[in-house]
Protein backbone atom coordinates (compact mmCIF):
# COMPACT_ATOMS: atom_id res chain seq x y z
CA UNK A 1 0.00 0.00 0.00
CA UNK A 2 2.74 2.42 1.05
CA UNK A 3 6.33 1.81 -0.01
CA UNK A 4 8.97 4.17 1.29
CA UNK A 5 12.26 3.56 -0.48
CA UNK A 6 15.53 5.16 0.55
CA UNK A 7 14.01 8.58 1.27
CA UNK A 8 16.28 11.44 2.29
CA UNK A 9 15.36 15.03 2.92
CA UNK A 10 17.33 18.16 3.68
CA UNK A 11 16.39 21.62 4.96
CA UNK A 12 19.25 23.49 3.33
CA UNK A 13 22.34 21.75 4.65
CA UNK A 14 20.56 20.07 7.50
CA UNK A 15 19.54 16.50 6.82
CA UNK A 16 16.21 15.63 8.44
CA UNK A 17 15.65 12.22 6.87
CA UNK A 18 18.38 9.72 6.07
CA UNK A 19 17.73 6.78 3.74
CA UNK A 20 14.39 5.83 5.24
CA UNK A 21 13.01 2.57 3.89
CA UNK A 22 9.91 0.73 5.00
CA UNK A 23 6.58 -0.47 3.72
CA UNK A 24 3.06 -0.64 5.01
CA UNK A 25 0.96 -3.48 3.66
CA UNK A 26 -2.78 -3.28 3.10
CA UNK A 27 -4.61 -3.61 6.38
CA UNK A 28 -1.46 -3.15 8.40
CA UNK A 29 -1.19 -0.80 11.37
CA UNK A 30 2.28 0.65 11.76
CA UNK A 31 3.24 2.86 14.67
CA UNK A 32 6.12 5.28 14.20
CA UNK A 33 7.77 6.43 17.41
CA UNK A 34 10.97 8.09 18.52
CA UNK A 35 12.23 11.14 20.36
CA UNK A 36 11.12 14.60 19.24
CA UNK A 37 13.06 15.93 16.29
CA UNK A 38 13.72 12.42 15.01
CA UNK A 39 11.84 13.06 11.76
CA UNK A 40 8.71 10.96 12.40
CA UNK A 41 6.26 13.70 11.47
CA UNK A 42 8.36 14.73 8.51
CA UNK A 43 8.42 11.18 7.20
CA UNK A 44 4.67 10.71 7.50
CA UNK A 45 4.08 14.06 5.77
CA UNK A 46 6.25 12.90 2.89
CA UNK A 47 3.79 10.08 2.27
CA UNK A 48 1.07 12.45 1.03
CA UNK A 49 3.59 14.97 -0.27
CA UNK A 50 2.83 17.68 2.25
CA UNK A 51 6.60 17.73 2.61
CA UNK A 52 8.80 17.37 -0.45
CA UNK A 53 11.90 15.17 -0.29
CA UNK A 54 15.04 15.28 -2.38
CA UNK A 55 16.06 11.65 -2.66
CA UNK A 56 14.34 8.29 -2.84
CA UNK A 57 10.84 7.28 -3.71
CA UNK A 58 7.47 6.83 -2.04
CA UNK A 59 4.79 4.84 -3.79
CA UNK A 60 1.23 4.96 -2.48
CA UNK A 61 -1.13 2.44 -3.99
CA UNK A 62 0.93 2.30 -7.18
CA UNK A 63 1.43 6.05 -7.53
CA UNK A 64 4.87 7.60 -7.11
CA UNK A 65 4.45 10.65 -4.86
CA UNK A 66 7.63 12.39 -6.04
CA UNK A 67 6.74 12.09 -9.73
CA UNK A 68 6.06 15.63 -11.00
CA UNK A 69 3.33 14.20 -13.23
CA UNK A 70 1.41 12.79 -10.26
CA UNK A 71 -1.91 14.45 -9.62
CA UNK A 72 -1.29 15.25 -5.97
CA UNK A 73 -4.78 16.52 -5.05
CA UNK A 74 -6.21 13.29 -6.41
CA UNK A 75 -3.69 11.16 -4.53
CA UNK A 76 -4.23 13.08 -1.28
CA UNK A 77 -7.99 12.87 -1.59
CA UNK A 78 -7.84 9.19 -0.79
CA UNK A 79 -5.07 9.29 1.77
CA UNK A 80 -6.67 10.43 5.03
CA UNK A 81 -4.61 12.54 7.38
CA UNK A 82 -5.18 13.50 10.99
CA UNK A 83 -3.08 16.28 12.48
CA UNK A 84 -1.72 17.00 15.90
CA UNK A 85 -3.70 20.22 16.17
CA UNK A 86 -6.87 18.84 14.53
CA UNK A 87 -6.93 21.56 11.85
CA UNK A 88 -10.68 21.61 11.51
CA UNK A 89 -11.74 24.67 9.55
CA UNK A 90 -12.82 27.10 12.29
CA UNK A 91 -15.07 29.19 10.05
CA UNK A 92 -17.22 26.21 9.08
CA UNK A 93 -19.71 24.22 11.12
CA UNK A 94 -18.97 20.58 11.91
CA UNK A 95 -21.17 19.37 9.06
CA UNK A 96 -19.55 21.79 6.64
CA UNK A 97 -16.16 20.50 7.75
CA UNK A 98 -17.34 16.98 7.05
CA UNK A 99 -18.88 17.68 3.66
CA UNK A 100 -16.83 20.40 1.97
CA UNK A 101 -14.12 18.14 0.56
CA UNK A 102 -16.61 15.43 -0.40
CA UNK A 103 -18.48 18.00 -2.47
CA UNK A 104 -15.58 20.00 -3.87
CA UNK A 105 -13.05 17.22 -4.39
CA UNK A 106 -15.03 14.04 -4.93
CA UNK A 107 -17.93 15.80 -6.63
CA UNK A 108 -20.56 14.21 -4.42
CA UNK A 109 -24.00 15.75 -4.15
CA UNK A 110 -24.88 17.81 -1.06
CA UNK A 111 -27.35 15.22 0.29
CA UNK A 112 -25.03 12.30 -0.26
CA UNK A 113 -22.15 14.15 1.40
CA UNK A 114 -24.38 15.13 4.31
CA UNK A 115 -25.60 11.55 4.79
CA UNK A 116 -22.07 10.25 4.80
CA UNK A 117 -20.84 13.00 7.11
CA UNK A 118 -23.60 12.51 9.66
CA UNK A 119 -23.17 8.75 9.63
CA UNK A 120 -19.48 9.13 10.44
CA UNK A 121 -20.19 11.81 13.01
CA UNK A 122 -22.55 9.39 14.69
CA UNK A 123 -19.87 6.74 14.56
CA UNK A 124 -17.43 8.92 16.50
CA UNK A 125 -20.26 9.68 18.93
CA UNK A 126 -20.78 13.34 18.11
CA UNK A 127 -24.05 13.50 16.22
CA UNK A 128 -25.41 16.10 18.64
CA UNK A 129 -22.63 18.53 17.73
CA UNK A 130 -23.41 18.64 14.00
CA UNK A 131 -24.32 22.31 13.84
CA UNK A 132 -21.69 23.67 16.18
CA UNK A 133 -18.42 25.27 15.23
CA UNK A 134 -15.10 23.55 15.99
CA UNK A 135 -14.27 26.20 18.60
CA UNK A 136 -17.27 25.09 20.66
CA UNK A 137 -15.96 21.53 20.98
CA UNK A 138 -13.33 20.08 23.29
CA UNK A 139 -9.99 19.01 21.88
CA UNK A 140 -10.91 15.34 21.98
CA UNK A 141 -14.20 16.01 20.23
CA UNK A 142 -12.46 18.11 17.57
CA UNK A 143 -9.98 15.34 16.90
CA UNK A 144 -12.78 12.79 16.53
CA UNK A 145 -14.46 15.11 14.03
CA UNK A 146 -11.13 15.40 12.21
CA UNK A 147 -10.96 11.62 11.95
CA UNK A 148 -14.54 11.52 10.67
CA UNK A 149 -13.66 14.24 8.14
CA UNK A 150 -10.80 12.14 6.81
CA UNK A 151 -12.94 8.99 6.73
CA UNK A 152 -15.67 10.78 4.78
CA UNK A 153 -13.32 10.74 1.78
CA UNK A 154 -13.31 6.91 1.79
CA UNK A 155 -9.53 6.80 2.22
CA UNK A 156 -7.50 3.76 1.21
CA UNK A 157 -5.19 4.42 4.15
CA UNK A 158 -4.93 6.80 7.09
CA UNK A 159 -1.98 8.82 8.33
CA UNK A 160 -1.99 10.00 11.94
CA UNK A 161 0.49 12.66 12.96
CA UNK A 162 0.63 12.64 16.76
CA UNK A 163 -3.16 12.71 17.02
CA UNK A 164 -3.26 12.73 20.82
CA UNK A 165 -0.25 14.79 21.83
CA UNK A 166 -2.12 18.10 21.91
CA UNK A 167 -4.91 16.68 24.05
CA UNK A 168 -5.60 16.83 27.75
CA UNK A 169 -4.98 13.42 29.31
CA UNK A 170 -8.64 12.65 29.93
CA UNK A 171 -9.45 13.15 26.26
CA UNK A 172 -6.76 10.90 24.85
CA UNK A 173 -8.74 7.72 25.26
CA UNK A 174 -11.83 8.86 23.40
CA UNK A 175 -9.61 9.49 20.37
CA UNK A 176 -7.63 6.28 20.77
CA UNK A 177 -10.88 4.32 21.04
CA UNK A 178 -11.89 5.55 17.60
CA UNK A 179 -8.47 4.64 16.22
CA UNK A 180 -8.54 1.18 17.79
CA UNK A 181 -11.97 0.59 16.29
CA UNK A 182 -10.68 1.73 12.91
CA UNK A 183 -7.69 -0.60 13.12
CA UNK A 184 -10.04 -3.42 14.03
CA UNK A 185 -11.94 -2.84 10.81
CA UNK A 186 -8.80 -3.45 8.80
CA UNK A 187 -7.91 0.14 7.89
CA UNK A 188 -4.33 0.58 6.71
CA UNK A 189 -2.81 2.99 9.20
CA UNK A 190 0.48 4.74 9.75
CA UNK A 191 0.51 6.46 13.14
CA UNK A 192 3.11 8.72 14.60
CA UNK A 193 2.39 8.48 18.31
CA UNK A 194 3.88 8.14 21.74
CA UNK A 195 0.95 6.08 22.95
CA UNK A 196 2.73 2.79 23.58
CA UNK A 197 -0.45 1.29 24.98
CA UNK A 198 -2.09 1.89 21.63
CA UNK A 199 0.92 0.40 19.85
CA UNK A 200 0.80 -2.72 22.03
CA UNK A 201 -2.89 -3.13 21.45
CA UNK A 202 -3.31 -2.66 17.71
CA UNK A 203 0.02 -2.19 15.96
CA UNK A 204 1.36 -4.92 13.71
CA UNK A 205 4.72 -3.24 13.44
CA UNK A 206 6.61 -0.52 15.22
CA UNK A 207 9.14 1.76 13.55
CA UNK A 208 11.58 3.56 15.79
CA UNK A 209 13.29 6.66 14.41
CA UNK A 210 16.23 8.67 15.67
CA UNK A 211 18.07 11.56 14.03
CA UNK A 212 16.11 11.18 10.80
CA UNK A 213 16.85 7.51 10.31
CA UNK A 214 14.78 4.40 10.85
CA UNK A 215 16.72 2.64 13.59
CA UNK A 216 14.35 -0.17 14.25
CA UNK A 217 11.57 -1.65 12.14
CA UNK A 218 10.17 -4.66 13.91
CA UNK A 219 7.00 -6.55 14.67
CA UNK A 220 5.23 -5.34 17.77
CA UNK A 221 6.32 -8.31 19.87
CA UNK A 222 9.94 -8.01 18.81
CA UNK A 223 9.97 -4.29 19.43
CA UNK A 224 8.54 -4.44 22.93
CA UNK A 225 10.20 -7.75 23.76
CA UNK A 226 13.76 -7.37 22.56
CA UNK A 227 14.61 -4.19 20.65
CA UNK A 228 17.87 -4.60 18.72
CA UNK A 229 19.27 -1.11 18.94
CA UNK A 230 20.51 0.37 22.15
CA UNK A 231 18.85 3.66 21.26
CA UNK A 232 15.43 1.98 21.12
CA UNK A 233 16.09 0.14 24.37
CA UNK A 234 16.94 3.40 26.13
CA UNK A 235 13.89 5.10 24.63
CA UNK A 236 11.57 2.31 25.71
CA UNK A 237 13.08 2.16 29.17
CA UNK A 238 12.48 5.90 29.53
CA UNK A 239 8.89 6.03 28.36
CA UNK A 240 7.78 2.79 29.94
CA UNK A 241 9.23 3.65 33.34
CA UNK A 242 5.95 4.67 34.91
CA UNK B 1 -20.15 85.02 16.49
CA UNK B 2 -23.81 85.73 15.87
CA UNK B 3 -23.52 86.06 12.13
CA UNK B 4 -23.57 82.44 11.02
CA UNK B 5 -25.36 82.16 7.72
CA UNK B 6 -26.16 78.61 6.83
CA UNK B 7 -28.10 79.61 3.74
CA UNK B 8 -24.91 78.93 1.83
CA UNK B 9 -25.49 75.27 2.67
CA UNK B 10 -29.22 75.13 2.06
CA UNK B 11 -29.10 76.87 -1.29
CA UNK B 12 -26.24 74.73 -2.55
CA UNK B 13 -27.13 71.36 -1.10
CA UNK B 14 -27.68 69.77 -4.49
CA UNK B 15 -24.19 70.64 -5.61
CA UNK B 16 -22.76 69.33 -2.33
CA UNK B 17 -24.80 66.13 -2.53
CA UNK B 18 -23.55 65.59 -6.05
CA UNK B 19 -19.99 65.91 -4.75
CA UNK B 20 -20.70 63.51 -1.90
CA UNK B 21 -22.20 61.00 -4.34
CA UNK B 22 -19.02 61.13 -6.40
CA UNK B 23 -16.83 60.69 -3.31
CA UNK B 24 -18.83 57.64 -2.25
CA UNK B 25 -18.73 56.17 -5.74
CA UNK B 26 -14.98 56.52 -6.00
CA UNK B 27 -14.60 55.05 -2.51
CA UNK B 28 -16.68 51.97 -3.28
CA UNK B 29 -15.13 51.42 -6.70
CA UNK B 30 -11.62 51.70 -5.34
CA UNK B 31 -12.50 49.50 -2.36
CA UNK B 32 -13.98 46.70 -4.47
CA UNK B 33 -11.36 46.94 -7.22
CA UNK B 34 -8.55 47.51 -4.75
CA UNK B 35 -9.43 44.49 -2.62
CA UNK B 36 -9.74 42.29 -5.70
CA UNK B 37 -6.47 43.49 -7.18
CA UNK B 38 -4.90 43.55 -3.72
CA UNK B 39 -5.81 39.91 -3.11
CA UNK B 40 -4.17 38.97 -6.37
CA UNK B 41 -1.07 40.98 -5.48
CA UNK B 42 -0.93 39.44 -2.01
CA UNK B 43 -1.12 35.93 -3.44
CA UNK B 44 1.60 36.82 -5.94
CA UNK B 45 3.74 38.27 -3.19
CA UNK B 46 3.43 35.01 -1.25
CA UNK B 47 3.93 32.88 -4.34
CA UNK B 48 6.72 30.34 -4.70
CA UNK B 49 7.54 31.76 -8.14
CA UNK B 50 10.03 34.57 -7.94
CA UNK B 51 8.84 36.60 -10.99
CA UNK B 52 5.40 36.89 -9.41
CA UNK B 53 6.90 37.79 -6.04
CA UNK B 54 9.16 40.34 -7.65
CA UNK B 55 6.36 41.95 -9.65
CA UNK B 56 4.06 42.23 -6.64
CA UNK B 57 6.78 43.59 -4.37
CA UNK B 58 7.78 46.20 -6.96
CA UNK B 59 4.18 47.25 -7.53
CA UNK B 60 3.41 47.53 -3.84
CA UNK B 61 6.61 49.33 -2.90
CA UNK B 62 6.29 51.72 -5.82
CA UNK B 63 2.80 52.90 -4.96
CA UNK B 64 3.51 53.03 -1.27
CA UNK B 65 6.48 55.35 -1.80
CA UNK B 66 4.79 57.89 -4.07
CA UNK B 67 2.42 60.58 -2.76
CA UNK B 68 -1.16 59.93 -3.79
CA UNK B 69 -1.59 63.43 -5.26
CA UNK B 70 1.28 62.80 -7.59
CA UNK B 71 -0.22 59.51 -8.78
CA UNK B 72 -3.58 61.20 -9.32
CA UNK B 73 -1.89 63.84 -11.47
CA UNK B 74 0.34 61.43 -13.32
CA UNK B 75 -2.44 59.04 -14.25
CA UNK B 76 -4.63 61.95 -15.34
CA UNK B 77 -1.91 63.24 -17.63
CA UNK B 78 -0.32 59.99 -18.81
CA UNK B 79 -3.25 57.59 -19.17
CA UNK B 80 -4.79 59.40 -22.18
CA UNK B 81 -1.42 59.44 -23.93
CA UNK B 82 -0.92 55.77 -23.19
CA UNK B 83 -4.36 54.88 -24.51
CA UNK B 84 -3.71 57.00 -27.57
CA UNK B 85 -0.49 55.22 -28.35
CA UNK B 86 -2.24 51.89 -27.91
CA UNK B 87 -5.41 52.61 -29.86
CA UNK B 88 -4.22 55.40 -32.12
CA UNK B 89 -7.19 57.53 -31.10
CA UNK B 90 -7.43 60.29 -28.58
CA UNK B 91 -9.88 59.17 -25.95
CA UNK B 92 -10.88 61.89 -23.54
CA UNK B 93 -11.18 60.21 -20.16
CA UNK B 94 -11.86 63.19 -17.99
CA UNK B 95 -10.79 63.91 -14.45
CA UNK B 96 -13.79 62.15 -12.90
CA UNK B 97 -13.13 58.83 -14.62
CA UNK B 98 -9.39 59.01 -14.23
CA UNK B 99 -9.83 59.13 -10.44
CA UNK B 100 -11.72 55.81 -10.35
CA UNK B 101 -8.77 54.14 -12.01
CA UNK B 102 -6.11 55.90 -9.95
CA UNK B 103 -7.66 55.13 -6.60
CA UNK B 104 -8.19 51.50 -7.52
CA UNK B 105 -4.58 50.83 -8.52
CA UNK B 106 -3.20 52.97 -5.69
CA UNK B 107 -5.31 51.48 -2.92
CA UNK B 108 -4.61 47.98 -4.23
CA UNK B 109 -1.04 48.38 -2.98
CA UNK B 110 -2.22 49.15 0.54
CA UNK B 111 -4.95 46.52 0.56
CA UNK B 112 -2.42 43.99 -0.72
CA UNK B 113 -0.22 44.44 2.34
CA UNK B 114 -3.21 44.14 4.68
CA UNK B 115 -4.40 41.02 2.87
CA UNK B 116 -0.92 39.53 2.90
CA UNK B 117 -0.70 39.85 6.66
CA UNK B 118 -4.23 38.46 6.89
CA UNK B 119 -3.25 35.41 4.86
CA UNK B 120 -0.16 34.94 6.99
CA UNK B 121 -2.29 35.09 10.12
CA UNK B 122 -3.94 31.81 9.11
CA UNK B 123 -1.97 28.93 10.65
CA UNK B 124 0.05 26.85 8.19
CA UNK B 125 -1.63 23.73 9.47
CA UNK B 126 -4.86 24.94 7.89
CA UNK B 127 -3.19 24.96 4.49
CA UNK B 128 -1.81 21.48 5.11
CA UNK B 129 -5.28 20.28 6.13
CA UNK B 130 -6.75 21.70 2.94
CA UNK B 131 -4.14 20.00 0.78
CA UNK B 132 -4.46 16.76 2.73
CA UNK B 133 -8.16 16.61 1.85
CA UNK B 134 -7.28 16.87 -1.82
CA UNK B 135 -7.95 20.56 -2.38
CA UNK B 136 -5.96 22.28 -5.11
CA UNK B 137 -4.03 25.47 -4.35
CA UNK B 138 -6.90 27.65 -5.48
CA UNK B 139 -9.49 25.63 -3.54
CA UNK B 140 -7.32 25.80 -0.42
CA UNK B 141 -7.12 29.56 -0.81
CA UNK B 142 -10.79 30.10 -1.64
CA UNK B 143 -12.34 27.68 0.82
CA UNK B 144 -9.90 27.63 3.71
CA UNK B 145 -7.39 30.47 3.85
CA UNK B 146 -9.08 33.58 2.43
CA UNK B 147 -12.38 33.23 4.36
CA UNK B 148 -10.40 33.11 7.59
CA UNK B 149 -7.95 35.78 6.48
CA UNK B 150 -10.73 38.22 5.57
CA UNK B 151 -12.41 37.71 8.92
CA UNK B 152 -9.13 38.42 10.66
CA UNK B 153 -8.34 41.51 8.66
CA UNK B 154 -11.81 42.99 8.22
CA UNK B 155 -11.29 45.78 10.78
CA UNK B 156 -8.05 46.88 9.14
CA UNK B 157 -9.53 46.66 5.64
CA UNK B 158 -12.43 48.90 6.60
CA UNK B 159 -10.16 51.31 8.43
CA UNK B 160 -8.15 51.60 5.23
CA UNK B 161 -11.42 52.26 3.40
CA UNK B 162 -12.24 55.10 5.80
CA UNK B 163 -8.84 56.62 5.02
CA UNK B 164 -9.59 56.14 1.32
CA UNK B 165 -12.93 57.90 1.72
CA UNK B 166 -11.16 60.95 3.13
CA UNK B 167 -8.35 60.79 0.58
CA UNK B 168 -10.76 61.11 -2.32
CA UNK B 169 -10.68 64.84 -1.55
CA UNK B 170 -7.26 64.90 -3.22
CA UNK B 171 -8.94 64.83 -6.63
CA UNK B 172 -8.98 68.61 -6.34
CA UNK B 173 -5.53 68.35 -7.96
CA UNK B 174 -7.10 67.43 -11.30
CA UNK B 175 -10.21 69.53 -10.91
CA UNK B 176 -12.71 66.74 -10.29
CA UNK B 177 -15.49 67.76 -7.94
CA UNK B 178 -15.85 65.51 -4.94
CA UNK B 179 -17.61 66.42 -1.72
CA UNK B 180 -14.80 68.55 -0.34
CA UNK B 181 -14.11 70.03 -3.76
CA UNK B 182 -17.75 71.05 -4.11
CA UNK B 183 -17.67 72.75 -0.72
CA UNK B 184 -14.44 74.47 -1.64
CA UNK B 185 -15.84 75.82 -4.88
CA UNK B 186 -18.92 77.24 -3.15
CA UNK B 187 -16.74 78.79 -0.48
CA UNK B 188 -14.65 80.59 -3.07
CA UNK B 189 -17.81 82.05 -4.53
CA UNK B 190 -19.94 82.76 -1.47
CA UNK B 191 -17.13 83.54 0.94
CA UNK B 192 -18.73 81.72 3.88
CA UNK B 193 -15.81 79.45 4.82
CA UNK B 194 -16.70 78.91 8.48
CA UNK B 195 -20.22 77.63 7.83
CA UNK B 196 -19.18 75.57 4.85
CA UNK B 197 -16.11 73.90 6.31
CA UNK B 198 -17.86 73.24 9.62
CA UNK B 199 -20.67 71.49 7.79
CA UNK B 200 -18.25 69.49 5.67
CA UNK B 201 -16.29 68.43 8.74
CA UNK B 202 -19.46 67.32 10.50
CA UNK B 203 -20.58 65.29 7.50
CA UNK B 204 -17.17 63.61 7.18
CA UNK B 205 -17.20 62.87 10.89
CA UNK B 206 -20.69 61.38 10.91
CA UNK B 207 -19.96 59.11 7.95
CA UNK B 208 -16.57 57.97 9.20
CA UNK B 209 -17.88 57.43 12.71
CA UNK B 210 -20.80 55.40 11.39
CA UNK B 211 -18.38 53.32 9.35
CA UNK B 212 -16.17 52.63 12.33
CA UNK B 213 -19.24 51.53 14.32
CA UNK B 214 -20.07 49.24 11.42
CA UNK B 215 -16.57 47.76 11.67
CA UNK B 216 -17.22 46.97 15.32
CA UNK B 217 -20.61 45.45 14.57
CA UNK B 218 -19.33 43.30 11.72
CA UNK B 219 -16.41 42.17 13.83
CA UNK B 220 -18.73 40.71 16.42
CA UNK B 221 -21.08 39.27 13.80
CA UNK B 222 -18.59 37.29 11.74
CA UNK B 223 -15.93 36.59 14.32
CA UNK B 224 -14.69 33.01 14.28
CA UNK B 225 -15.63 31.14 17.39
CA UNK B 226 -12.37 29.85 18.86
Amino acid sequence: MITIDNVSKWYGDFQVLTNCTTRVAKGEVVVVCGPSGSGKSTLIKCVNALEPFQKGSIVVNGTAVEDPKTNLPKLRSHVGMVFQHFELFPHMTITQNLTVAQIKVLGRGKDEAMDKGLKLLDRVGLKAQANKFPGQLSGGQQQRVAIARALAMDPICMLFDEPTSALDPEMINEVLDVMVQLAGEGMTMMCVTHEMGFARKVAHRVIFMDHGAIVEDATKDDFFGKPHSERAQVFLAKILQH
Amino acid sequence: MGDFDFSTITTNWRFLAEGLRYTIQVTFTAMAGGILLGTLLALMRLSALWPLRWFAATYINFFRSVPLVQVILAVYLILPLLLQSLTGRLIPIGADNSAYFTFTIFEAAYYAEIIRSGIQSVPRGQVAAGYALGFTYSQTMRLVVLPQAFRNMLPVLLTQTIVLFQDVSLVYAIGATDFFGAADKITQRDLRPVEMYTTVAVVYFVICFALSRLVKYLQSRIAIIR
